[in-house]
């Protein structure tokens, strides 16, 4: 990796960062910064906004506008700015808890709108920053502090979710399939709507100790191991997949309006008119 | 010949808002605060500004300081259930300072309570409602003409302290209807929020003031801005420093109290001899003053004070009024909020009188002036 690229849009002042040592997180922000560079974005056009958790930490590490809000609400917050300022380029990251528990209503409805928004989840199956509770996306009979014997919550599949709420872009990547991310991230970037893009990541503290696998390479292993890519799995049967998580892109969809254009383009040229 | 409207209490709300500039407007309907949004939803896309319904208040008030943090004048209305949700991000526009306005249309509580019947229970809800202590501005308007004027006022105090302002109405005044004269009425200068033009270096807490409104860069202009809920530092950046933790807290404290001269509001109608001070705001303000009238009309000596900002309390106001006074007769359509506050001022000497409805029905002037001494 081009280590100058990621320093430009890296608040080096910060580092280093709170994550724990191999933690998944750190992988993904290099993903994003690499892609803002790729894309050439300048800092003062780009407004990071998270939640909180540990993945909410992640906009104190990037150098450009940053909007460090309350638990689940990012994409609430993310809202006022696109609407305010429809040419600002909008990154919501959020947490898997964050995104689709406490803030599961202001997700489904910003796909909804398709406001032109990237929401990024760092999905590490748990509550990291509060101690490893299970969370929306905890697997049935994986252990988490709250679920001490076993969870009995069948968990979100939040690509599934967030489509049929009517996101334009959708994609599922992981902390191990680096260019995967990468090419999603971008493209959710690019992509003029609601973008999403639930990246399985790591939590080897909370997930991975309670789930006896402590070590932080395992559990990026674990990841590689239970995923299947979807141009694979689309010639295979349900058995053959198995267990397994599809990654890919799953949604890429250029014709529906935009919210934000759509309310320049209906609701003001109606309102001039009618004055 | 005038320019005068016949308008409803929320309709001039809106225009209000306008007036002060506001151009971007997000909420969640709810009775009876709804019309304020029926009305920018109208207003706003004629001025090129933003109007959208969230799906809760929760979102409703983050959108507005997003919105805020990226330049615009934002409000937002609501009442009792609303307000509950948006205690959350009360707190956060405290804390990142964002300037925004809410309008508050008090309706019967706790809970769902009455929909479309008055009450005033929300005083120390304004004032205290989200954790951890701040001060707040709170501003209360009896007319339809008020209405407009103290939006503006509103909009005023949050620009200029770059704070959340309540307008805290009522179901009775938000609903009623009365003549507004716009070519006679007095409007305040419009204030907006000092903003960073320069190239210097920018940070987004930028004051060694104790009491001071750090200027603000638009998200997107020519300065980068961090905004965080954590307690932070002069950058904006998530500090656990004991003496940034102190400046930010006292700072956020100060900018409001140190210069509660400037905001404070209140009208008084004193009569030297009189041993009964009546005080009431909002609808309660307009039983009280027609009690005045008619208990002055039987030879009675009383006087009355009406605080139009409740947050802060006009306090040292009250105090210098009470020579002579042996009896305080406060009016709320609640178990008595005002009153309280009220009680901690006076000494043993003065008795409080609480006149309370909590069955969603207005206090009448009769109820008032059979207290007066
Ligand atoms: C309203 C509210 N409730 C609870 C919390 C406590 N809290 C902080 S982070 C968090 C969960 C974090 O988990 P997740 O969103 O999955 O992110 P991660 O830490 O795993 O990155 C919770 C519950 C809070 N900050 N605010
Ligand atoms: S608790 Fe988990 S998610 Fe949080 S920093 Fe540590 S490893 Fe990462």
């Amino acid at each position: 990796m081009n280590t100058d690229i990621k320093l430009k849009y890296l608040r080096t002042g910060k580092l280093p960062h709170i994550w724990c040592p191999g933690c998944g997180h750190g992988i993904i922000l290099g993903a994003i910064v690499k892609s803002f560079d790729k894309i050439g974005w300048e800092k003062d056009d780009i407004v990071v906004v998270s939640g909180i958790g540990c993945s909410g930490r992640t906009p104190g590490y990037i150098d450009a506008n940053t909007l460090h809000t309350t638990h689940g609400r990012a994409l609430a917050f993310a809202t006022g700015i696109k609407m305010a300022k429809p040419n600002l380029h909008i990154v919501i990251i959020m947490g898997d808890g964050d995104a689709s528990a406490i803030g599961g209503n202001h997700l489904i409805h910003a796909a909804r709108r398709n406001i032109d928004l990237t929401a990024i989840v760092f999905n590490n199956k748990i509550y990291g920053m509060t101690g490893g509770q299970y969370s929306p996306t905890t697997p049935q009979k994986a252990k988490a502090s709250t679920a001490p014997y076993g969870n009995i919550e069948p968990n979100f599949d939040l690509a599934k979710l967030v489509k049929g709420a009517g996101a334009t872009y959708v994609a599922r990547a992981t902390a191990y399939h680096i260019a995967l991310l990468e090419k999603c991230i971008c493209n959710g970037f690019t992509h003029k709507g609601f973008s999403f893009i639930d990246v399985l990541t790591t939590c080897p503290t909370q997930y991975g100790r309670l789930n006896k696998m402590k070590s932080p390479e395992g559990n990026l292993l674990m990841i590689k191991d239970n995923t299947i890519p979807r141009s694979k799995a689309e010639s295979m049967t349900d058995e053959e997949i198995g267990n397994r998580i599809i990654i890919g892109e799953f949604v890429n969809n250029d014709s529906s309006r935009e919210y934000t254009e759509l309310y320049t383009d209906e609701i003001i040229k109606k309102a001039m008119n009618k004055e | 010949m005038g320019n005068i409207k016949f308008l409803q209490g929320n309709e001039a709300i809106a225009l209000g808002a306008l007036k002060a500039g506001c151009d971007f407007f997000a909420g969640y309907p709810i009775t009876p605060s709804s019309e304020v949004a029926t009305t920018m939803s109208i207003e706003l896309p004629k001025i090129h500004g933003k109007f959208i319904q969230m799906e809760d208040e929760i979102a409703s008030l983050a959108a507005c300081i997003g919105a805020s943090f990226a330049g615009k004048k934002t409000m937002t209305a609501t009442s009792g259930p609303g307000i509950s949700l948006m205690t959350e991000g009360i707190g956060v526009a405290i804390m990142t300072e964002a300037p925004v306005v809410i309008i508050n249309a008090q309706r019967g509580g706790p809970s769902t309570g009455q929909a479309t019947k008055v009450g005033q229970g929300d005083v120390m809800q304004a004032r205290w409602g989200s954790h951890g202590g701040y001060p707040i501005i709170a501003i209360s308007p009896s007319t339809v003409e008020e209405c407009y004027i103290y939006t503006i006022h509103a909009f005023n105090f949050a620009e200029r302290y770059r704070i959340p302002v309540f307008v805290l109405s009522d179901e009775v005044v938000s609903h009623m209807k009365e003549n507004i004269d716009f070519t006679s009425v007095s409007l305040p200068t419009i204030i907006n929020r000092k903003r960073h033009n320069s190239n210097d270096e920018f940070l987004t807490y930028n004051t060694s003031d104790p009491r001071g409104v750090p200027p603000m860069v638009d998200f997107g202009e020519r300065h980068l801005t961090r905004v965080s809920t954590t307690t932070h530092d002069k950058r904006g950046w998530a500090t656990k420093n004991q003496n940034d933790i102190n400046f930010l807290h006292r700072r956020l404290y100060n900018k409001i109290m140190s210069n509660r001269e400037d905001i404070v509001m209140y009208e008084t109608d004193i009569d030297v001899e009189a041993k009964t001070l009546v005080v009431g705001f909002g609808c309660s303000f307009r039983s009280s003053k027609q009690a005045i009238i008619e208990a002055r009309k039987t030879g009675k000596k009383v006087s009355l004070f009406r605080p139009i900002i409740l947050w802060p309390f006009p306090d040292k106001e009250l105090k210098e009024i009470l020579r002579g006074i042996k009896r305080i007769v406060v009016p709320e359509i609640s178990w008595g909020q005002i009153s309280e506050e009220i009680k901690k001022l006076v000494n043993d000497n003065i008795e409080i009188v609480k006149v309370n409805h909590v069955d969603g029905t207005m206090i009448t002037p009769e109820e008032i002036i059979e207290k007066v001494l």
